[in-house]
């Protein structure tokens, strides 16, 4: 068959891209915090039933509020993914299907499923089954979160990295070996990468409420347990996660070097220099505005001073990457990844010398780096993806044959009501979520088997249950 | 034997996957139709039920569940891109806008469960009321028009879509629609007097009496009007062998009918409480199979079937141990779901 670019014109395939990449950057902002909240949810009431203080469960109250509107945006989010494969990527979706669909499938089977049928348990289920049950429920949520990324990045990673396929007479991908595609070459990185950038992002986003509550009231007991626990993490999880990152570029560079070559700025082949920033310019196939040390790029990427590593004059033009988009992007995360690594240490400093919860500077400025890791996030994905271009299945599908027979005026429109909707709905759900987190957390508050459900969910013969609207 | 058995739908020699995932399709489809069909009918029910009081308990009765019901469509997304590739490539385009309508639509109740309880103020709260309205009779309205435009058929060259972006527009469609926003109303209401109890009980018998009474109704005209969109379906159902189910379906129908108007006024018994919402899920169950044994075993009629949709053995093979042992686990924890929240909502709650 032969193969027949969809898409109407390749202004359609643009605007497709960008509905894609806005759609699915939002996405992913929300299962992150998800996944790291689910876990500190976990963490946090294990904690309460190890050592019963009160100030577990304070904290576990809080944040499983903000839980249910973060997860309920996930997965209204996600759903708009599910189907958006389809309909605006119907040629890719024809071909990869064999490969991704079933992934998805078991992603829906093992992990949204679990979290589904276990989130009602755990947000309003604490009277109706016990402290035990109830914990369990949370930790399924939990492992369900964890369960799901690990299938969405196999799908992705294989995309990046494909294995274990051939392409059939029809044109489809057709499945040789499942374990090769599941734990394709890029997969083992990008699943530690990707769980540690949850397990930050969320952190900072805990230490910056901590942090403004402890502004206000240093004596409140769950904000400075947020601003503790969130600071822990920071310091321990972000040297490993640069290493993470460092170990990621060295994958890719053996699997998709025009992506490396792209992030770093690098356009002749040769011994590297490392571009701290500059403007990598397309057409004239050069970087301008340089500022770069010599010979540190070939250092990081192959550990050798004179290492030798391809630029972008190894390839025709029409295979590179998208590459300014991919060089700023990387450079965002690289720089709030170092900065988070600061912070981390400044937080161990003065933790050392007893003044952690006084020193006002100190606060501010971690709650200025509450988004940093959500930021990193998108950044990360952008690199990733645009470093990927021309293709949707690295070297074997571009993204022209993997366009819809849709037509400009339909995606053009479809975009724009999507716009609407997001800015509308997540605009507001995003405004209730700063509005709770601007709530200081309530201490020595009753356990809830003295309080009130959640939501009022009446017990047939049971007490009464209080307003709808959660107590706040 | 499996040809006896299939009344000649499946012809001699053809592989056996696809037909079981065609199967396993039509369950999902089925659980999704069923239960996500009684909470988007919650929503569509807005319409009627304005008392703020009774609309919290009516959204209470669906909070820990919904999720779970609308992770369905997701299986049922997920499943047909897996299993049928094709079929999915080929049907999200062809009902591009709806889709996304749907989508947006499903966006808006979603995020509504949680928003309604944080609006800062009474008319804000009304606003998300009103999403949550308008996002299920959307999200109603477009599963209903999807449906009907397959049924009406969709053009395919080379493994892709060969129509228009507004091919699925037709009085069909519409209707189509139109009858799935009833139906699901009527599932809804049913659950209420189920779950309730109190005016809010009694209002819901009322509302259901005349929304069964629609059901009849548009059971009639689908029945009369469907066989005659594709000659195909003509066949199926009005010469021999077909004949027989052609007339099964009206019987179970009618049936149910029966026990669903006689049992909806028993206010003295309250384990009949129930029996509306299973009729009207029976109903569901017989209108799907009706629908499936119409277009049986194309999947996207006219021109694709399951074995020219299905996809490459190895991925079949795959998928079908984890869909055939998964399944009856994630039938069970939800069910588990379900019974932790078992009961009577309580009413009188929201005097504070
Ligand atoms: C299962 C698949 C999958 C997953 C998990 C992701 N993507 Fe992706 N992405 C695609 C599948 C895909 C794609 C379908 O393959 C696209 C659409 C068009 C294209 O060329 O690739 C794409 C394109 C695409 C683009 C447009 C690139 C361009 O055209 O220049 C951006 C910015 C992103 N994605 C961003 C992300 C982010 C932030 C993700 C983090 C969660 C992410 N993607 C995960
Ligand atoms: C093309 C890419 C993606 C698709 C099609 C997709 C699809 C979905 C869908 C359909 C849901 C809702 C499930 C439900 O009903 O419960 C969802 C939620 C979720 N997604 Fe994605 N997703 C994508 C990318 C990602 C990525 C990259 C990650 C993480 C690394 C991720 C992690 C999650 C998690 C943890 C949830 C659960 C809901 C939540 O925590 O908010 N997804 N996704
Ligand atoms: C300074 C240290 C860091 C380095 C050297 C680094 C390196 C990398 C590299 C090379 C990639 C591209 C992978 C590919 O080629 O496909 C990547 C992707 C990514 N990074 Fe980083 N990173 C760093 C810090 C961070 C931080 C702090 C976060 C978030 C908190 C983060 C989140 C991500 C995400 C989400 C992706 C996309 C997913 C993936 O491909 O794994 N990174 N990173």
């Amino acid at each position: 068959m032969s193969i027949m670019p969809y898409l109407s014109s390749p202004a359609a395939i643009n605007v497709a891209r960008s509905q894609f990449g806005f759609v699915i950057a939002f996405h992913i902002i929300f299962p992150a915090f998800s996944i790291g909240l689910a876990s500190y949810l976990a963490v946090l009431e294990g904690l309460w039933l190890a050592t019963g203080r009160a100030v577990y469960i304070d904290a576990f109250k809080y944040w499983l509020k903000i839980f249910a509107m973060i997860f309920a945006i996930g997965v209204v989010s996600g759903l708009v993914m599910a189907y958006e494969i389809g309909a605006n990527w119907g040629g890719y979706a024809d071909k990869v299907g064999p490969i991704l669909g079933p992934l998805l499938a078991y992603e829906t089977l093992t992990a949204f499923f679990l979290e589904a049928g276990f989130l009602g348990i755990m947000l309003f289920g604490m009277e109706r089954v016990g402290k035990r049950l109830h914990f369990a429920a949370t930790c399924l949520v939990a492992f369900g979160t964890l369960v799901s990324a690990t299938w969405i990045l196999a799908a992705n990673s294989w995309m990046q990295t494909p294995a274990g396929a051939v392409i059939g007479p029809n044109g489809q991908f057709i499945p040789q070996d499942w374990v090769k595609i599941i734990f394709s070459p890029s997969a083992p990185y990008r699943w530690v990468h990707m769980i540690m950038a949850c397990y930050l992002a969320t952190a900072f986003m805990v230490g910056g409420v901590g942090a403004y509550h402890v502004l206000r009231d240093k004596g409140n007991a769950v904000a400075r347990l947020f601003f503790s626990m969130a600071l822990w993490m920071a310091a321990l999880l972000t040297p490993l996660q640069i290493l993470a990152g460092d170990t990621q570029g060295q994958n890719t560079l053996a699997y998709q070097p025009a992506k490396i070559a792209g992030m770093e700025g690098d356009f002749t082949t040769g011994v590297q220099a490392l571009h701290l920033i500059g403007w990598p310019s397309v057409s004239q196939g050069k970087m301008l505005y340089d500022v770069a040390i010599p010979h540190l790029g070939s250092l990081i990427l192959t550990h050798h001073w004179n290492g030798v590593v391809k630029g972008l004059d190894a390839w025709p033009k029409s295979q590179w990457p998208v590459v300014d988009v991919e060089f700023f992007s990387f450079r965002i995360m690289v720089a709030l990844g170092f900065a988070m690594f600061g912070l981390g240490l400044l937080s161990l400093f003065l933790r050392y010398r007893g003044r952690l919860y006084d020193t006002k500077w100190f606060h501010y400025l971690v709650m200025g780096m509450a988004p940093s890791g959500f930021i990193a996030i998108v950044m990360g994905w952008t690199t990733t993806e645009t470093g990927r271009q021309p293709w949707t299945v690295y070297g074997m599908l571009t993204t022209a044959q993997s366009a819809s027979p849709i037509t400009l005026p339909e995606v053009i429109t479809s975009f724009t009501v999507i716009i609407v909707v997001y800015a509308l709905v997540f605009g507001s759900g995003i405004l209730y979520v700063l509005r709770m987190m601007a709530k200081p957390p309530g201490y020595n508050e009753p356990p809830p088997a003295e309080d009130a459900p959640l939501r009022s969910h009446g017990l047939v013969g049971g007490k009464m249950p209080t307003n709808p609207a959660p107590a706040e | 034997m499996l040809h006896t058995l299939s009344f000649g739908l499946i012809p001699v020699g053809a592989p056996w996957l696809p037909v079981a995932f065609a199967l396993i399709m039509a369950f999902i489809i089925l659980m999704y139709v069923l239960l996500d069909g009684f909470d988007l009918g919650i929503g569509v029910l807005f319409a009627l039920e304005r008392d703020p009081a009774n609309r919290d308990v009516m959204v209470n009765s669906i909070a820990p569940v919904w999720d779970g019901n609308e992770t369905w469509l997701v299986l049922g997304g997920s499943t047909l891109y897996g299993a049928f590739p094709e079929a999915y490539s080929v049907i999200l385009p062809a009902v591009y806008p709806l889709v996304i309508l749907m989508l947006m639509g499903l966006i808006f109740r979603g995020t509504a469960f949680e928003f309604r309880f944080r609006a800062p103020s009474e008319k804000l709260r009304r606003l998300w009321d009103w999403g949550f309205l308008a996002g299920s009779v959307v999200a109603s309205f477009c599963q209903g028009a999807i449906l009907g435009g397959i049924m009406q058929g969709t053009a395919i060259s080379n493994s892709a879509y060969a129509g228009g972006a507004l091919n699925w527009i037709s009085p069909f469609s519409m209707f189509c629609g139109v009858a799935v926003v009833i139906g699901y109303a009527l599932l809804g209401a049913t659950w209420i007097i189920w779950r309730a109890s109190g005016p809010l009980q009694l209002a819901m018998r009322g509302y259901a009496k005349g929304l069964g009474v629609a059901m009849l109704g548009l059971f009639a005209v689908v029945g009369l009007w469907s066989p005659f969109l594709n000659p195909d379906f003509y066949h199926r159902w009005f010469v021999y062998p077909g004949i027989y189910a052609t007339a099964v379906a009206p019987l179970c129908v009618l049936v149910l009918a029966y026990f669903f108007f006689t049992h909806l006024q028993r206010k003295d018994v309250a384990r009949a409480d129930k029996i509306p919402f299973f009729c009207a899920l029976g109903w569901f169950v017989v209108s799907f199979g009706g629908l499936g044994y119409s277009i049986f075993p194309q999947i996207v009629p006219p021109g694709l079937n399951i074995w020219q949709a299905a996809a490459p053995l190895p991925s079949e093979q795959f998928l079908f141990p984890g869909v055939v042992i998964l399944l009856p686990i994630i039938l069970g924890y939800n069910m588990f779901a379900y019974y932790v929240f078992r009961g009577k909502i309580e009413h009188g709650a929201h005097y504070h």
